[in-house]
């Protein structure tokens, strides 16, 4: 035990002196993500709400044969603007990106109206650009609402109620609370949380094997009089606490960026108070083991600090692989769930956000399931460790 | 006092090791000589326990390295091969790491320390990181460090690589002060004129096996040979004849 914290005293303040390891553990993990994630969020917000009540430019190539069709477009705050010369250009211009969208009103437009034949009118689209897509959905929508205006208006003269062409009536009761529509945007955020725990450990765990032996310094630490268990057990136990470290600073920044985003505006109570920010620490921090003794176990492998390091970025990805199979397949938790770490983690943090109750259940297995990958894994490093191959 | 016998061991096809044996006594300087590759590292890290042999035994102070590996470490100071430090540590926390490491009582630390600090005439920079060191200051930091238990046996891989004039005397001038005090010392070379000015007893080692040991004085009569240079040679001929 004594041998132990000698171990995990050394490696702490060694890396506590290291610029690289805390830049990486205390910088680059805790402080990015947030950011980087405030700028995102900020963005989609802001591009969200312009689309909702600004006013849209929409050019049209004959607004001269519907004057009133143009009329009730401006009253739906659409604002006219003239198209291109022709419908071959109309096509070139959405093509190469000069307009998003161009309607067209058909020569015969007016004739067809007073004939009361469907009246042609074209809506030249990009369908793969999505923000296009959005003002596209917009004036499709305006010019639809204008024909059921027309089609009322039509019956009322033939003197049908327009009640006859809405046989049902659609309402939509939306029972998702405010907090539940933010936790689609940060239920993102567990990764980052995930993300910046590993990266204030990967340098202690690259040190714990490549790193020594690069430098040297392995070979005269194997040769004391201590078992190889304590060696790697106290560097697996300075990497948890770095990890811990950076785990806590980025959910302290995170919350401090959160009060830089303009959650409101949507709608969204983001729940994410100090106690919150305790409990997503308790929840988040069963993964700390698990990800200490695989980052150490895939450096073992490896020759030199350099491939440790092309490694280990692909191990800080790993945990997003449940996490994005779960989001793109749109599952509910689910009790097996709770089985895989970093994927049980994040439904829980994302449940807590929603300010969902908490299953008790979910949390015994998810903290004890993460625990015992991380012991498995940490024997695992044991057993590399006390190989002979391990000094290359 | 270290025994070797008939030590054999092989990297995949590459016998390293053929059947090394030899004794090196307490109070007596032992040197390994021989060109590279002839094994004399890797017999050396079966005594400090990181190798296992394939065949045959070694013993430190009648303690076995294979079944007793632990025991033994405890009766060994190791400098192995290229001996590397902990750059953000000074060399003071580089040797109390060790002196820690090797159970030592935490409130003679210290003193132990700065013991070994004056032994080694590193006091100029024992309190600087060791990042920027120069090969000679952080082969004696090695040093410094690897004695600090006062082991009974001192095993020293290659320790004049890269030390200078004054750093080699420095570390010859040790090396005599350990024999004085009656610990075993065992150290590979592979500089005959090194060996030639320490060694009590020296082991020729040539492709993994012993080609000839003895004293100076010894070796010189047995091979016929008045230069030891000489003797060298001859007895690395005779092995690879066989």
């Amino acid at each position: 035990m004594r041998t132990l914290l000698t171990v995990f005293r050394k490696e702490v303040v060694d890396n506590f002196r290291d610029r690289r390891t805390m830049v990486s553990a205390l910088l680059m993990g805790p402080l990015l993500g947030p950011l980087l994630f405030t700028f995102v969020i900020n963005l989609s917000i802001e591009r969200s709400l312009s689309n909702l009540d600004a006013t849209m430019q929409l050019p049209v190539i004959g607004s001269e044969r519907a004057p009133n069709l143009m009329r009730y477009l401006e009253s739906r705050n659409i604002e006219i603007v003239a198209g291109p010369d022709d419908r071959a250009a109309a096509i070139e211009a959405v093509k190469a990106g000069t307009h998003d969208l161009v309607v067209i009103v058909a020569k015969t437009f007016g004739e067809q109206l007073a004939e009361t034949v469907p009246a042609r009118v074209e809506l030249v689209s990009d369908k793969a650009n999505t923000q296009a897509d959005r003002e596209a959905r917009r004036a499709r929508n305006a010019l639809a609402g204008y024909g059921r205006e027309i089609a009322a208006t039509r019956l009322a003269a033939r003197g049908i109620s327009p009640q006859v062409l809405r046989p049902i009536n659609i309402d939509e009761i939306d029972v998702s609370t405010p907090s539940g529509r933010s936790a689609i945007l940060l239920g993102m955020m567990s990764y980052f949380f995930i993300f910046a725990l590993l990266m204030g450990g990967m340098y202690l765990a690259i040190d714990a094997t490549a790193g020594e032996r690069e430098r040297g310094s392995l070979e005269p630490l194997l040769s004391l009089p201590v078992t190889r268990d304590q060696l790697i057990y106290g560097k697996i136990a300075a990497t948890c606490v770095f990890m811990a470290l950076s785990l806590l600073l980025s959910l302290g920044s995170f919350f401090v960026a959160l009060k830089f985003m303009p959650m409101q505006k949507l709608g969204m109570t983001p729940n994410f108070g100090p106690d919150i920010l305790l409990l997503a620490f308790l929840l988040l921090s069963p993964f700390i083991l698990p990800g200490a003794a695989i980052m150490t176990l895939v450096a073992s492998f490896t020759k030199s600090y350099k491939e440790a390091q092309t490694w280990l970025s692909v191990v800080l990805l790993a945990p997003t692989l449940p996490i994005l199979i779960v989001s793109i397949l749109t599952l509910r938790p689910r009790l097996e769930f709770m089985f895989v770490p970093s994927l049980s983690q994040h439904l829980l943090l994302v449940d807590m956000i929603k300010n969902e109750p908490l299953n008790q259940l979910h949390i015994a297995i998810s903290v004890t399931s993460t625990l015992a990958l991380g012991a498995i894994l940490t024997w695992a490093c044991a057993r590399l460790y006390r190989r002979e191959g391990l000094l290359g | 006092m270290i025994v070797v016998k008939e030590l054999h061991r092989s990297f995949g096809k590459v016998k390293a090791v053929r059947g090394i044996s030899f004794t090196a006594p307490d109070g007596k300087v032992t040197g390994l000589l021989g060109p590279n590759g002839a094994g004399k590292s890797t017999t050396l890290r079966v005594l400090y326990t990181v190798l296992k042999p394939d065949r045959g035994s070694a013993t430190i102070d009648g303690v076995d390295v294979v079944t007793n590996g632990l025991e033994a470490r405890r009766r060994i100071g190791a400098l192995p091969h290229g001996s590397g430090l902990y750059p953000q540590l000074t060399a003071r926390e580089n040797i109390a790491y060790y002196a820690r490491l090797c159970g030592l009582d935490e409130s003679g630390i210290d003193d132990k320390v700065a013991g070994i600090v004056d032994l080694l005439e590193i006091g100029a920079f024992a309190d600087r990181r060791s990042k920027g060191f120069s090969q000679g200051q952080r082969t004696k930091v090695a040093l410094a460090r690897s004695l600090v238990h006062d082991p009974q046996n001192i095993i020293l891989d290659e320790p004049s690589n890269g030390l200078d004039v004054m750093a080699t005397r420095s570390l010859r001038a040790l090396i005599l002060k350990l024999k004085d005090a009656g610990r075993c010392v065992l150290f590979s070379s592979h500089v005959m004129q090194e060996v030639a000015a320490l060694c009590d007893d020296i082991v020729i080692i040539a492709a993994g096996k012993v080609a000839i040991d003895g004293s100076a004085d010894g070796i010189r009569k047995r091979t016929g040979c008045d230069d030891l240079e000489d003797a060298f040679v001859k007895a690395i001929h005779m092995v690879d004849a066989e």
